[in-house]
């Protein structure tokens, strides 16, 4: 069902912690749904310079945390914003069709722990 | 890969060299048609007559009394359609378990839409069925009340003699899903007093694709494959003489050897689940720690989720199945565990190790290691550990 970039992924994910004194952190998911994604993100100039997570899920949800915060390190959140879950499955050359709702959860994080930091920037 | 152990014998078994043998004839040499005229037939209608009174003899039944099927699916479809219609003038009253396999719950669901009535026993934290409870939902218009005999996720071994009692005493038929308890547990249906059950070739170590349901002379039972002359004009479709020939080969010595099996089967079971128990901070037994297969242990791991551990297990070289979720297809944890009472994120980390009798002492050794570990780097990086591990589950 996975293909080898998964599993790969899965096996050795990248990125798995938590940011001290985060300046924006998201979480998505519940755990009677089976999933939970937590993003934590480092940022100086609207720049992401340092992204972890940590996730309760299947291998498909641990396989797009880690991929989804390889790829938005680096990125200015105005960037970041911009990754879709559909971006983040072809990385991973493709998911199967049940898990796609895992790559939505990745997107969604991203998403709640850019919006945490612009919220305590403006507040 | 390190190495390979096949922890998931609930889920299917290597077929046994006896059966083989005894199966490979009939692919080639004896292929005649049971159903025709001539000696090839002849010879075909031999070997399925045998194969009917090797199963009859262990199960004491009378041979007129097995019907060969296509496994456990057909016989758990057939058992509860074909009572449903043919008592329907009876009665439109069905009971059965909340933990069934799919085939029983999934064919209850369609029955309800035709206009059946389904309830539900209760079962305890352990799954056992509650039999005063059932006592108080039989009506005068129950025709089916079916169980299984043992559970296929959690183990749990039912009082289905008590249920049969229950069942005759209003006047309903009833049913056993034997599919993970024949071969393994003594079974003698005349002294159960059941009047119907399905039995499974490949969880015993014969073939795939065959099976066999007890029906007690007497009970109507509507058949759901129409069309051939078939099993007594019951079940058509050309016999699937290899498969029945391998079945009752398999089932045969797994009866010969049931002690000695569930002896050393039962004592590796036990070395896990204590040492899992022991050494795994923050799991669950699913299911009662007496009174379950011998082959089966269930446990729950708390902060991580099953699909996750099945895959890391699966990289280890460990087979093992989850009734997570994720590793079903459904959005669901497992149906199973929810009637048990679990709450879904405990459903959702649940794994199934279910031993045969060809693994070791030093393979549950070696598992328990690499349980260890896998749990370990999961739980790191759950967000549910750290935020309530220790201090929320001392």
């Amino acid at each position: 069902m996975y293909n080898e970039k998964v599993m790969d992924v899965f096996k050795n994910p990248k990125n798995v912690g938590e940011i001290e004194n985060p300046d924006g952190i998201g979480t998505v998911g519940n755990a009677s749904c089976g999933d939970i994604m937590q993003i934590s993100l480092k940022i100086e100039n609207d720049v992401i310079v340092d992204a972890k997570f940590k996730t309760f899920g299947c291998a498909a949800a641990i396989a797009t945390s880690s991929t989804a915060t390889e790829m938005i390190k680096g990125m200015t959140i105005k960037e970041a914003l911009e990754v879709t879950n559909k971006k983040v499955v072809e990385c991973l050359g493709g998911l199967p069709a049940q898990k796609i709702h895992c790559s939505v959860l990745a997107e969604e994080a991203i998403k709640k722990a850019i919006d945490d930091y612009l919220a305590k920037k403006n507040a | 890969m390190e190495r390979q152990i096949y922890f998931d014998h609930a889920a299917t078994t290597p077929l046994c060299k006896e059966a083989l043998e005894k199966m490979l004839p009939y692919f080639t040499e004896v292929f005649g048609n049971p159903n025709s005229q001539h000696a090839y037939g002849r010879e075909s209608v031999k070997a399925v007559d045998e194969a009917r009174d090797t199963i009859a003899k262990i199960i004491n039944a009378k041979p007129n009394e097995v019907y060969f099927t296509s496994g456990g699916t057909e016989g758990d479809n057939w058992a509860l359609r074909g009572v449903a219609n043919a008592y329907k003038n009876k009665g439109k009253h069905i009971i059965i378990s909340p933990i069934e396999h799919a085939a029983m719950l999934v064919t209850a669901k369609a029955l309800e839409k035709e206009g059946f009535e389904i309830s539900y026993m209760k079962v305890d934290e352990d799954g056992v069925v509650d039999l005063e409870h059932l006592k108080s939902i039989v009506r005068e218009d129950t025709i089916f009340i079916g169980c299984m005999m043992a559970n296929n996720e959690v183990g749990t071994i039912e009082p289905i003699k008590e249920i049969a009692k229950i069942a005759k005493d209003c006047g309903a038929v009833c049913f056993t899903d034997a599919v993970q308890a024949a071969g393994v547990l003594k079974i003698d249906v005349k002294e159960l007093g059941v009047d119907l059950m399905s039995m499974s070739g490949h969880k015993i170590y014969g073939p795939k694709g065959v099976g066999a349901l007890y029906i007690r002379n007497g009970v109507k039972v509507q058949s759901i494959l129409t069309g051939g002359h078939q099993e007594r004009m019951k079940r058509g479709g050309t016999t699937n003489v290899p498969a029945i020939v391998g079945f009752a080969e398999a089932f045969k010595i797994a009866d010969r050897d049931l002690e000695k099996n569930f002896n050393y089967v039962s004592s590796l079971r036990d070395r896990f689940i204590d040492r899992v128990l022991a050494e795994v901070p923050f799991v669950k037994l699913n299911g009662p720690r007496e009174n379950r297969l011998p082959a089966n242990a269930d446990f729950s791991f708390k902060f991580i989720e099953g699909e996750s551990i099945l895959f890391s297990l699966d990289l280890a070289g460990i087979a093992v199945s989850s009734g997570s979720a994720c590793s079903s297809g459904s959005l669901e944890p497992s149906h199973v565990l929810l009637a048990l009472g679990l709450p879904e994120e405990l459903a959702h980390g649940s794994i199934r190790f279910s031993f045969g009798k060809h693994n070791t002492m030093e393979e549950v050794d070696y598992a328990v290691e690499k349980i260890k570990e896998a749990v370990q780097k999961l739980r790191e990086m759950s967000p549910l550990f750290k935020a309530e591990g220790e201090i929320k589950y001392v």
